[in-house]
């Protein structure tokens, strides 16, 4: 069961960073979900807004199709809304602040040896691993 | 019209990975994180598979200089880390720990994600639209300091 979750990782993985290695060869970009729909919201994306709706709407509409086929996709989000908001604003506002996320300094970056990429995601996974610490483990809100 | 067909099939190969590796479920990210509970390394899985035909991709991209619809190849931010990106990326890291959503997955669990999931959406958009604000109160503390 646990062995079966890692080759669906490491599977899925692999098609994520195929994802990103088409949109670095083909389109010339680097794919970064938190700049690519963050450019949109804040209205910074200008000349290539259709590019990126592209990107969100290929994002959004083929696990749709995957998952109505499966029949069983969950994302177990928690159901305290005060934790989704504050969640929400903290990852919108970090992301943004720190030009990049999972995917942008993560995957992008670690693959190029980017200082930024590895910094980044360092600093990342452990305000998340304090804050599991702290808000299961302590104060076992979530 | 190129760019958008190939921007909308890497939108979707990305959304595809992400759900098949698990990485929409808030369980299997918060399971990783949560190193003193029961762990969960199903992520490292899918960010060393991710990083292997991206670290690929890199190296072709070095070769060419130009992708293959005639743009140059975004050259690497060579100023290093710095406070903002630093501030950042805790910011991120706290609320991906609290809700076990980074915006990739947010997007991608859309159509299941019910109403929790939309919500996260909402602010996660609320967030992004004020972050220039924030950056600049940043960087104006910064220069008085």
């Amino acid at each position: 069961m646990i062995q079966d979750a890692w080759i669906y990782g490491l599977i899925g993985g692999l098609i994520i960073g195929s994802a990103a290695a088409l949109y670095l060869l083909v389109n010339g970009r680097i794919m970064g979900a938190s700049g690519i729909l963050g450019g949109l919201v804040d209205g910074s994306a200008r000349g290539n807004a259709p590019e990126r709706i592209a990107f969100v709407a290929g994002l959004v509409v083929v696990p749709a199709f995957l998952a109505a086929l499966i029949g069983n996709a969950e994302t177990n989000i928690t159901s305290n809304p005060i934790v989704i908001i504050a969640a929400g604003l903290l990852v919108g506002i970090g992301t943004r602040l720190a030009n990049g996320c999972t995917s942008g300094h993560g995957v992008c970056g670690i693959s190029r040896l980017s200082l930024r990429g590895i910094v980044a995601t360092v600093f990342y996974l452990l305000a998340g691993g304090i804050v599991m610490v702290l808000f299961r483990h302590v104060l076992g809100v979530i | 019209m190129l760019r958008n067909l190939f921007a909308a099939l890497s939108g979707g190969l990305f959304g595809a990975g992400l759900l098949i590796s698990g990485m929409t479920d808030t369980t299997k990210v918060q399971g990783w994180l949560d190193v003193f509970g029961d762990w969960d390394p199903t992520l490292a899985f899918v960010l060393g598979g991710a990083i292997l035909p991206m670290a690929i991709a890199w190296r072709i991209a070095a070769r060419r200089r130009t992708a293959f619809l005639g743009d140059t190849i975004p050259a690497p931010n060579t100023a290093g880390p710095d406070k903002n990106m630093i501030i950042g990326s805790v910011l991120f890291g706290m609320g991906w720990g609290l809700a076990g959503l980074c915006p990739g997955p947010a997007m991608a669990s859309l159509s299941f994600g019910g109403w929790g999931g939309m919500l996260f959406l909402v602010a996660m958009g609320a967030g992004m639209y004020i972050a220039p604000k924030v950056r600049q109160k940043l960087d104006q503390n910064s220069a008085n300091a």
